[in-house]
This record gives structure tokens, C-alpha cells and sequence, in this order.
């Protein structure tokens, strides 16, 4: 039996304290962001505050046990974990009870539990488990099946729930594939699908091809030694790029710079083993061509296949919230005042471009909620308002602003300095967790650290990108921050497992 | 493959999007503003604190207009969210078409600033409003004060306020749409003491709209200042008595304190209730009254010209005398050739004439006093003596405007030599072409107000003070200087005595023209009785006098169009003001002489000959 102190005494208090300092920053915020005059005691447990204090507890309790379970237990029940979770993702369906239009909460008394939470960890040591297994190699057809079935299937489960937040989660063990050897051109391919398809919404695809020409261009002078077209083409671009100052913002060019200097990258990484060879400018029309093929078809599928809602968020992404706002107000009044022609409903309906918008998702208002979001960041300043003096978060602007919003209350109250200071914390933690990961002696205790690092980065990444207007409007929690039982222990347990694993990484061999 | 270089991807793919966090932030929070304003926005509602405008007091005291709440429904587009339209029209006791009309215009004039949606909601809709508007984002009640006039006389003197028009607002920027302002009278006049200061508190309001305190406990509000109380030199109870023997006539009289200069009634016949140009009701009566055939929004007092008729000959004596081509004694036979006169025996001195109103005496005046042969050609001496006679005319007030403080007023026509050179020619007209100036007929006009300037000046023997209607302002120790300046008409004391006398005789001796403006034995009244040839219709008859004739209280004009002789009518109706005003009543003996004159009807007269 070892001694508590002999436990603590091994654990990584790099990772503990950045921990215990987000959990208190997420209790006095949460107390910030629904703080009333009439339960101004912090440790009012009828109050989200004081509950948020009793989650933290027992989340404490929680990361204290697993501290002192054998870390040999998690490597042999990770299977076990899984399934027990997989089962509980399915019961979820057939008895759980639904919030916010997603069946993905079981109802015991007052008490609510979410199984899609703990499901990232139980994803994560499966995962690690099957990884750290003999004879595995990334390279394999049959390991890159598997491991997609072990992530997919909690991730399928969940998106039948309805919470399609919590699905995109799974995207995440991406990083943790390539790690493990995946090949780094589908990392790379996805991050530029995204950039590509974001771009095009929002420059529409002329724009975006044209673009595209120049760089290709650019990056083709450059492979052939061609000194005049690569100065031509830089001429252009840069002209281009000018006209764009000039007449839009300057937002505008730095956009352009990327997608340029992506797509450069790009035909650069594809064409360097044949950079001698002279059908290099077949693969380039060839890359170009497709490329084309993609962009337009991103107008398609945004306009035909999309659902609205994920129409109305996407729009809400591309800064078209004042657009969308007098939409909603069109419509409400549409609505409301029935004595409206047909004539005047149709003229409100070009209006907006004749697209057809749910009302539903119009009034629960994404643009809006991002526009206020904005403000009350924004509005921070570099100091902030104060503890307890945001107007945007005191006078209800901000909605959620406990759980998926709580960033803004951040933003408002500490300004620059807090945000600045808490976007730190973050990225030291989750590095912090990569160079632990990395020095661990077993794949299983690796796979797993890397799963740990790449899940908070990517509730970090939606949730942060989600309150500055840089992602879509995807309602996940903010690790260790946003209020809520059942994402607070779930953190606690996903971070404290891999807390143990490295305190006794001498202990193990694989 | 090596795969440990790909953690230093994973981590610097981390380390970017931190980074891009950041630049991002720092832009968002530092950089930009735009935050911080729509962050107040969202928050700040400016209430504009409207403060009550100044009271209005008559001599004695007595309240002419005060405030009486009144409420607006505002509305902000922007923060309408869904409504129950029907309910809400419900509540506001409107149509659905009419609400609807309503609300695109708030949206057309502006989203995200407040306008008026309902205006003058009454008390009682009001506290039933109130109570359910918290259901209606948007939607706020703005509380405001209407005009209130508890002696519903006064109307063309205290004027009325309406909202300012664009042009004030551009003029002006201390106005705002929807403010309210004079438009005339006196609340014209004294827009600027009487309107106050506008007052802004800035409160805090949550997503709802609903009022969450103060903004920084109310540092930054500013007070709002009430109007100033202004008094004004009007007797209340003679203007009213004044009005209700104009009943059924049209003219006007003006009374004088001649001492000061102070307007103590002011009456324009017909006039109106001020409280029809109040609030809501001015849509529907300003329509009405501005239709009537009768123009009872035109205040006759300072806006209609008339020629003075024989209160003139008053006028033409002291001008004469002064410039020595007659003395008190000059007498002229009553040559009926001339000028047509009524049977009296010839005057034999100035005082004579004015009492008999001789029409071929003034001729001769007149004739003196414009061929004084200073000029070989008649139409040269003429021009000479025409000059000098308006030039002296002029210090009487007549043919130049008053300065008072009543807008809109006219200035008169005192006819000079480069009005005939206009209307004749220079050389094509002498005093044969112009003499029934002399009776003051002719192309010479004056307003009432000018008549009633003239009794007073005459009643000081030489000055006159700017007839004015500012008694006082609360808390400003004097009224404005260009009322405490004496002008003087340059006529010596004796050659005014000798008018005065002539004017007691009009009321006391045998064949004076206006015996009925005798008062009673203990106060010498002095008038002069004028009969306005209109060539319209019937004869307009004019009345100017002053009382006592030592140390005068009162001077008053009075006209009444179409009434006749000046002796019959305005004579009458001046001798009851005055009676009114220095004794508190009309005493027993001459209340046959009040119902006389309330009984008569002059309206249809003026009409039937037009
Ligand atoms: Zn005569």
C-alpha cells in the first residue's frame, strides 16, 4: 500500500495547477454570469454557483480516487469502459430525456447525467488500448478501419442523439491518428477543406478561384526558376490584393494571403518529388480543376443539401449577423401581423435573397447571440469592466452565458488581460500534456495523452472560436469552465486517468 | 518513419490557433471600439427629462396657463421583438390597420431610435397601459406636459405651442422632432425663458427593456430645469370683460397703463378658447377655426390695419400747434364745401375742434401744415411740408413697427413723400391730391395697438413707453430695457393740454361727440370719437380715451368695425373698460349701457355687405 504523499509526491503539478486554476476561474465567472442581488452568497447551492462549487467537490473526490486506483486498472477494463458506455449511449436513446432538442440526458430525480460526456474518455482508452496493441501499424488498412470504428461508433450514437456539438468532438482524435502515423496529408487536407469551404462562403467561389490561378501561378514560376511569370504573378496578386485594400477591408487581403499561400503549400507538398518532371503542370491544372469542382461544389451543398439550421449558423460564422437580424425581424413581423399580403411576404423574401429560413432557428437568433457575444468581449476592453460589472452579462444580452457563453462573461469582466491570460493557461496545459504524452514509456499511456490533449484543444478551439465569431455556433462546453455537472467530471476524469498513467510511468513497460 | 518530429506539429498547430486567439482578442478587445458603444447602447437608454414650462400669471396674480400631464406611447423598433398584435391593439384601443401604419412608420423614421407611437394617452388608459407594457419590448411610456388655460380667454396673447417643424430643427438644435415649442403669443415670444432646459438621465435597462438603475448612480445626468414663471401685465378680469363685450363683433380693444407702457387687455373679436390649439385636439379644431369666414385666429389688435378716422384730428392739432401755423385760438369755419361735416357751429379754437370733430377745420390744419411756403412750386412745398409732417408723425409710433413682445404685428402705413412719388409720381401731387389725411382717412393705417399708444401718449402729455405685455420673469429683477425707454413725440406740454381739453369736452360739453363715455362724476374722462369710412360696408367705429384726465390710470382704444358712429358704439364699450378697471365694476346706473352694448350683433353686417 502506498502512502498518499508517495502518490501526490509523483504526480505532474504542471498540469494539476493549470487545472485547479481554470476550475476556480469557471466558478467565480459562473457566479459573475448569474449573479442576482437577492443570492449573493457564492456558496448559495440554489444558485448555479454554489452547484458548480459542489460539482467541483466532487469532481476533486472523483480525480483523488482515480489517483488512487492502479493504473494497470484503466489499461485492462478499457474495453470493458467502452462498452459499459456504449451501452449507456444506446439507453440514452431509448429512455434518456431531451434538453434543448438533443436526447443525450438520463433523468434520475433532479439529478441529470450526461453518458456522451464520459463517453470522450472511455473513446480515448479503447482507442489507446487497441493502438498500443502488437503488431499494429497506422500504415495497415485493417488498424485505420478499426480505429475509425472505435471512434465512430460512440460518435454515430451520439449525432443519433441529436447533439451534433458533442459528435464533432470525435474529429479531434485526428491529431491523435497522425501521431500515431496517419498520413499528414489528410490532417492537412482537412484543415484546408475547411479553410476552403469557409473562404468560399465567404468571398463567394469567382473570388476564391481567381485566387487560386494566381497562386498556382506564383508557385509554378517559382518550381520552374521562372523569375518573369513568378514577378508577373506576384505583380497581379499584389495588384489584386491592392484593389481589395482599397475598396474593402483590409481583412479582406489577409484572407487572400492565406488561401494563396495554402494553396502554395499545397501544390509545393504534392509536386516536390516530380519538381523535375514536366508533366508538373498537368497535375497542377489537374489539382486546379478539382479544385474548382470542390468550391462550386460548396455553393451547391450550402444551398441544397445543408439543413437550414446549419445554413443559419454558417451565415451567422461569415459576419452576415445584421443581415440575418433584420431577417428575423422581417419575419417576426410577417408573422406576427398576419394582415400581411401575399404580395408583401414575398416582397420580404427577396428581401433576404429569397432564401427560406426557419423561423424556429431564426428566433432562437445564432446571429444575434454572436453579435452580443462580440460586444460583451469586445466591450472588455484591455482591462476589463470589472468583477460583477459586465452589462452584457448582468442584463442577460449574452445567452448561456454560464455554460457554452461563459467565455464572454471572461471577456467582459477581466478584459484583454483575462483573456489573454486564460487563452495561455490553455495552450500551456495542452502542451504541457503533449510533452508528458511524448515521454511516456507505454504507446497505450502516449495514445491516450495525445487523446487527452487533442479533445480540450478541440472544445477549446469551437467553443473560444464560437464567442469570437471564428467558428460556428456549436454549443460544447469550455473544459473546466462552463457550469455543468456532468462536462466538469467528465474533464476531471479524461485529465486525472492520464494524470495517474504518467506518475507511474516508470512502472510500466509498454 | 520517424514520427516523434510530428509532436512538434500537433504543438505548433496548438500554438497557432492559440496565437490566432490572441491576435484575435486583441483586435476584438483592444483595438476596435465599436464594441464598447453597442455595449452602451444595448444598455444605456438616454429618458429625456422634459421639464414643465413656465406658468403664465396675469397682474393680480391670477394662473392664465399651467401644465397638466400628458403621456406618450414611444416605441423603438429595434427592440420590438414578438408581439400578441392583437392584444396589444387591444389595449391601445386601436385598429390593427392603424397599428400596423404606425409601426412601419416608427421603422421607416428610424430603427434604433425611439419615436412617438401614440401620442396623449389619458390618465386612465395610461395606468392600464403601464401596468401590461413590460409584456411589450419596445414599447415605453414617455411622460410629457400639455398647455392648460383655466380662464379660456387671452387666446391671441398667451398664444399656443405645437410641435417644431424641420426647419426650427435645423435652425435650432437645441429641438428635437416631436419637441414642443410657441408658435405664438406670447409663448412665442418667450420660447426660450418660458420652454426650460431639457434634462437627460441615463438609466440601464436588461435584454427585456426593463429599467435596471441609474447609469453610474446618475453622474452624468443632467437636470432638468424648469421654465421660468413669467407675469405678465395683463388685468385677467378686464381682458375677459373685454372679450365679452366684443361678443358678436369684430375689432378690438387695447388698454394701456400709460405710465408704463403696460398692455392691460388685449382683445381680438372674435377669438377662440386657447384650449382648442391643445395637444390631440389641434388636428381637428386648427382646420376649423382657420376655415371660419371670421378669422378668429387673426389678432385684429396688432394685425389689422384701419385707417384711424377722426382719433387722428388729435394727431393733426398737436402737429400743427407745434409747428406754429395755428394757435389754440385759430378758428375755421365749418366749410361744408370742403368736406362734408355734420351740423355744429363753426370752431373757434383747437379745443373746439376736436370736440365738434370738425372735418373742414382739419383741412385747413392740414393745408397749413403742408404748403408752408417754403417752396415757390405747390408741389415742391408740398414734398417739404409732407416730410416734416410724417417725420413727426412717426415719433407717434404710427407707420413704424412696435417693438413689443407679441409677434406678428404690423407696422401701419404713415404715407411720406416717396410713398405718394411712388403712387402718383415725383411733381403730380400737392395737398389737394392727399388732404383727407388731415381727417385721417386716406392712405394713412394703423393698428389698434397703435390707437391705444396714441391715447396713452397724450394721456402722459408727450412720451410714450413700447407697449408690452412682460410684467416680470421669476427670479429677473427688470424687464428687457427696450420697455424702459421713454420715447417722446417733441410736442410741448401746452399744445397737448390744449388737445387734452378738447377731448374732456368731447365727453362733457354740449355737443361733444361722445357723451356716452362719461363714467360717473368722480373721474374726468378724455376721449375722441373717430368714424372709419369703409368703403366694404358699414362704417367702422373708433374710440380712443384716457381717465382720469389728471394723472391717467388707463388709455384704451377701442374699434369695432361696422358699427357706425364712434360715439355710439366704441365710445360706449371703452367708457365701460374703463370703469371696469379703475372702480372693480360696472356700477348700477350704467348697467343699461353694458347691455346695450352686449345685446348688439355687428357680425352680420360685416357680412351681408361683402
Ligand atoms: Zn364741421
Amino acid at each position: 500500500m502506498r502512502s498518499y504523499k508517495n502518490i501526490l509526491g509523483k504526480v505532474d503539478w504542471l498540469v494539476i495547477v493549470p487545472y485547479l486554476i481554470l476550475v476556480f476561474v469557471g466558478w467565480i465567472n459562473i457566479y459573475a454570469a448569474v449573479y442576482n442581488e437577492e443570492h449573493h452568497s457564492i456558496f448559495d447551492i440554489t444558485q448555479r454557483y454554489g452547484k458548480q462549487l459542489m460539482w467541483i467537490v466532487l469532481a476533486l473526490v472523483i480525480a483523488f480516487i482515480i489517483l488512487l486506483v492502479d493504473s494497470q486498472f484503466y489499461t485492462s477494463f478499457a474495453i470493458p469502459i467502452y462498452g459499459v458506455v456504449l451501452i449507456a449511449l444506446i439507453g440514452v436513446l431509448l429512455f434518456g430525456v431531451e434538453t434543448n432538442g438533443a436526447r443525450s440526458w438520463f433523468k434520475l430525480g433532479s439529478f441529470k447525467l450526461q453518458p456522451s460526456e464520459f463517453a470522450k474518455f472511455a473513446t480515448s482508452l479503447a482507442l489507446a488500448k487497441y493502438l498500443s496493441a502488437l503488431n499494429i501499424n497506422m500504415k495497415d488498412i485493417k488498424t485505420k478501419v478499426m480505429a475509425a470504428v472505435i471512434i465512430g461508433l460512440p460518435a454515430v450514437l451520439i449525432l443519433l442523439q441529436n447533439d451534433t456539438g458533442s459528435t464533432l468532438v470525435y474529429a479531434a482524435f485526428i491529431f491523435v491518428l497522425y501521431r500515431e502515423g496517419l498520413s499528414g496529408n489528410i490532417l492537412l487536407f482537412g484543415i484546408l477543406a475547411i479553410l476552403v469551404f469557409v473562404l468560399t462562403l465567404i468571398f463567394g467561389p469567382v473570388t476564391i478561384i481567381l485566387t487560386a490561378i494566381f497562386a498556382y501561378i506564383v508557385i509554378y514560376g517559382l518550381m520552374k526558376y521562372d523569375v518573369k511569370i513568378t514577378f508577373i504573378a506576384v505583380l497581379v496578386f499584389s495588384g489584386l490584393a491592392y484593389v481589395f485594400l482599397h475598396f474593402e477591408l483590409t481583412l479582406n487581403v489577409l484572407y487572400y494571403s492565406i488561401v494563396g499561400c495554402l494553396f502554395s503549400l499545397v501544390v509545393y507538398l504534392l509536386t516536390r518529388k516530380e519538381m523535375r518532371d514536366k508533366s508538373i503542370h498537368y497535375l497542377g491544372v489537374a489539382i486546379f480543376v478539382l479544385t474548382c469542382f470542390y468550391i462550386f461544389s460548396i455553393d451547391f451543398t450550402f444551398n441544397k443539401v445543408l439543413k437550414e439550421h446549419q445554413r443559419t449558423r454558417i451565415t451567422v460564422l461569415l459576419g452576415e449577423e445584421d443581415k440575418l437580424i433584420e431577417q428575423i425581424e422581417a419575419l417576426k413581423i410577417e408573422r406576427d401581423v398576419d394582415g400581411i399580403s401575399k404580395e408583401e411576404k414575398q416582397i420580404i423574401r427577396d428581401d433576404i435573397g429569397g432564401k427560406r429560413f426557419s423561423l424556429r432557428e431564426l428566433r432562437q437568433g445564432n446571429g444575434w447571440n454572436i453579435k452580443q457575444s462580440l460586444i460583451a468581449i469586445g466591450s472588455g476592453g484591455f482591462t476589463g469592466k470589472g468583477f460583477l460589472d459586465g452589462t452584457q452579462t448582468k442584463f442577460n444580452f449574452v445567452p448561456e452565458q454560464s455554460t457554452d457563453f461563459i467565455f464572454c462573461t471572461i471577456g467582459e469582466e477581466w478584459g484583454f488581460l483575462g483573456t489573454f491570460f486564460l487563452v495561455c493557461i490553455y495552450i500551456a496545459l495542452f502542451l504541457r500534456i503533449l510533452f508528458l504524452a511524448e515521454r511516456q514509456r507505454s504507446i497505450f499511456s502516449r495514445v491516450y495523452g495525445y487523446a487527452v490533449a487533442s479533445i480540450l484543444f478541440f472544445h477549446f478551439l469551437i467553443n473560444i472560436g464560437m464567442t469570437i465569431g471564428l467558428a460556428p455556433v456549436i454549443g460544447i462546453p469550455l473544459p473546466f469552465i462552463s457550469y455543468g455537472g456532468s462536462s466538469l467530471w467528465s474533464f476531471t476524469i479524461l485529465l486525472f486517468i492520464f494524470i495517474k498513467l504518467d506518475s507511474e510511468r516508470l512502472l510500466v513497460l509498454r | 518513419m520517424n514520427l516523434t518530429n510530428r509532436k512538434f506539429i500537433v504543438g505548433i498547430i496548438f500554438l497557432v490557433v492559440g496565437l490566432i486567439f490572441i491576435i484575435r482578442l486583441f483586435n476584438v478587445q483592444v483595438l476596435d471600439d465599436k464594441y464598447k458603444s453597442e455595449s452602451d447602447h444595448n444598455v444605456l437608454r438616454e429618458v429625456t427629462q422634459y421639464p414643465a414650462r413656465g406658468l403664465i400669471y396675469d397682474r393680480n396674480d391670477e394662473l392664465l396657463v399651467y401644465n397638466e400631464a400628458a403621456y406618450d406611447l414611444m416605441i423603438l423598433p429595434k427592440q420590438v421583438k414578438e408581439l400578441d398584435t392583437l392584444a396589444l391593439c387591444d389595449l391601445l384601443e386601436i385598429e390593427k390597420e392603424e397599428f400596423l401604419e404606425k409601426f412601419i412608420k416608427a421603422k421607416k423614421y428610424s430603427r434604433y431610435k425611439p419615436s412617438k407611437f401614440l401620442k396623449e394617452i389619458s390618465s386612465i388608459s395610461y395606468a392600464k397601459i403601464q401596468e401590461q407594457l413590460y409584456n411589450y419590448p419596445g414599447f415605453f411610456v414617455d411622460t410629457r406636459t400639455l398647455r392648460k388655460y383655466p380662464r379660456n380667454s387671452a387666446a391671441h396673447i398667451l398664444g399656443y405651442i405645437g410641435e417644431v417643424n424641420q426647419s426650427v430643427i435645423e435652425k435650432k438644435p437645441y429641438y428635437r422632432s416631436g419637441d414642443y415649442i410657441g408658435k405664438s403669443g406670447l409663448e412665442y415670444s418667450y420660447e426660450e425663458v418660458l420652454r426650460g432646459i431639457r434634462g437627460v438621465k441615463r438609466v440601464l435597462v436588461d435584454v427585456h427593456n426593463r429599467e435596471k438603475g441609474s447609469y453610474k448612480d446618475g453622474a452624468r445626468d443632467t437636470m432638468a430645469v424648469t421654465g421660468t414663471i413669467l407675469r405678465t401685465t395683463l388685468d385677467i378680469i378686464l381682458q375677459e370683460y373685454g372679450e365679452l363685450l366684443m361678443q358678436n363683433k369684430k375689432g378690438s380693444i387695447v388698454a394701456i397703463e400709460p405710465s408704463t407702457g403696460e398692455v392691460l387687455a388685449l382683445v381680438s373679436a372674435p377669438n377662440y378658447d386657447p384650449n382648442m390649439l391643445v395637444g390631440r385636439a389641434v388636428g381637428k379644431n386648427y382646420p376649423t377655426l382657420s376655415r371660419d369666414t371670421l378669422n378668429p385666429l387673426f389678432n385684429r389688435a396688432l394685425m389689422a390695419k384701419y385707417p384711424p378716422g377722426s382719433i387722428f384730428k388729435t394727431v393733426q392739432a398737436m402737429v400743427g400747434l407745434q409747428a406754429g401755423v395755428i394757435n389754440a385760438n385759430s378758428g375755421f369755419a365749418c366749410n361744408k364745401a370742403m368736406v362734408g361735416c355734420h351740423n355744429h357751429p363753426s370752431a373757434g379754437s383747437v379745443a373746439a375742434s376736436v370736440k365738434m370733430s370738425c372735418n373742414p377745420y382739419y383741412y385747413h390744419v392740414f393745408k397749413r401744415l403742408i404748403q408752408q411756403k417754403k417752396a415757390t412750386s405747390i408741389y415742391k412745398d408740398s414734398e417739404i411740408g409732407l416730410g416734416i409732417w410724417a417725420t413727426q408723425i412717426k415719433k407717434f409710433g404710427f407707420g413704424t413697427r412696435l417693438e413689443t413682445d407679441l409677434p406678428s404685428i404690423k407696422r401701419g402705413v404713415v404715407p411720406d413723400v416717396d410713398f405718394y412719388n411712388l403712387w402718383y409720381g415725383a411733381g403730380r401731387w400737392a395737398y389737394s391730391t392727399i388732404r383727407s389725411l388731415g381727417i385721417g382717412q386716406g392712405e394713412v393705417e394703423v393698428i389698434p395697438l397703435q390707437m391705444a399708444n396714441l391715447s396713452a401718449t397724450i394721456a402722459n402729455r408727450g412720451y410714450y413707453y413700447t407697449p408690452h405685455l412682460i410684467k416680470g420673469l421669476e427670479g429677473v429683477d427688470t424687464i428687457p430695457q427696450k420697455f424702459r425707454k421713454k420715447h417722446s413725440i417733441d410736442i410741448d406740454d401746452e399744445h397737448i393740454n390744449t388737445v387734452i381739453d378738447g377731448m374732456y369736452g368731447v365727453v362733457y360739453e354740449p355737443g361733444g361727440t361722445a357723451r356716452r363715455a362719461r363714467i360717473h362724476e368722480s373721474i374726468a374722462v378724455c376721449g375722441k370719437t373717430g368714424t372709419a369710412q369703409n368703403p366694404h360696408g358699414q362704417d367702422h367705429s373708433v374710440f380712443i380715451a384716457f381717465a382720469p384726465k389728471d394723472n391717467p390710470k388707463i388709455a384704451i382704444a377701442v374699434y369695432v368695425e361696422n358699427a357706425g358712429g364712434g360715439g355710439s358704439w366704441a365710445a360706449p364699450i371703452a367708457s365701460l373698460m374703463m370703469e371696469q378697471y379703475l372702480t372693480d365694476s360696472i356700477s348700477i346706473k350704467n348697467l343699461k349701457k353694458e347691455k346695450r352694448i352686449l345685446d348688439a350683433n355687428f357680425l352680420e353686417r360685416g357680412i351681408a355687405k361683402k
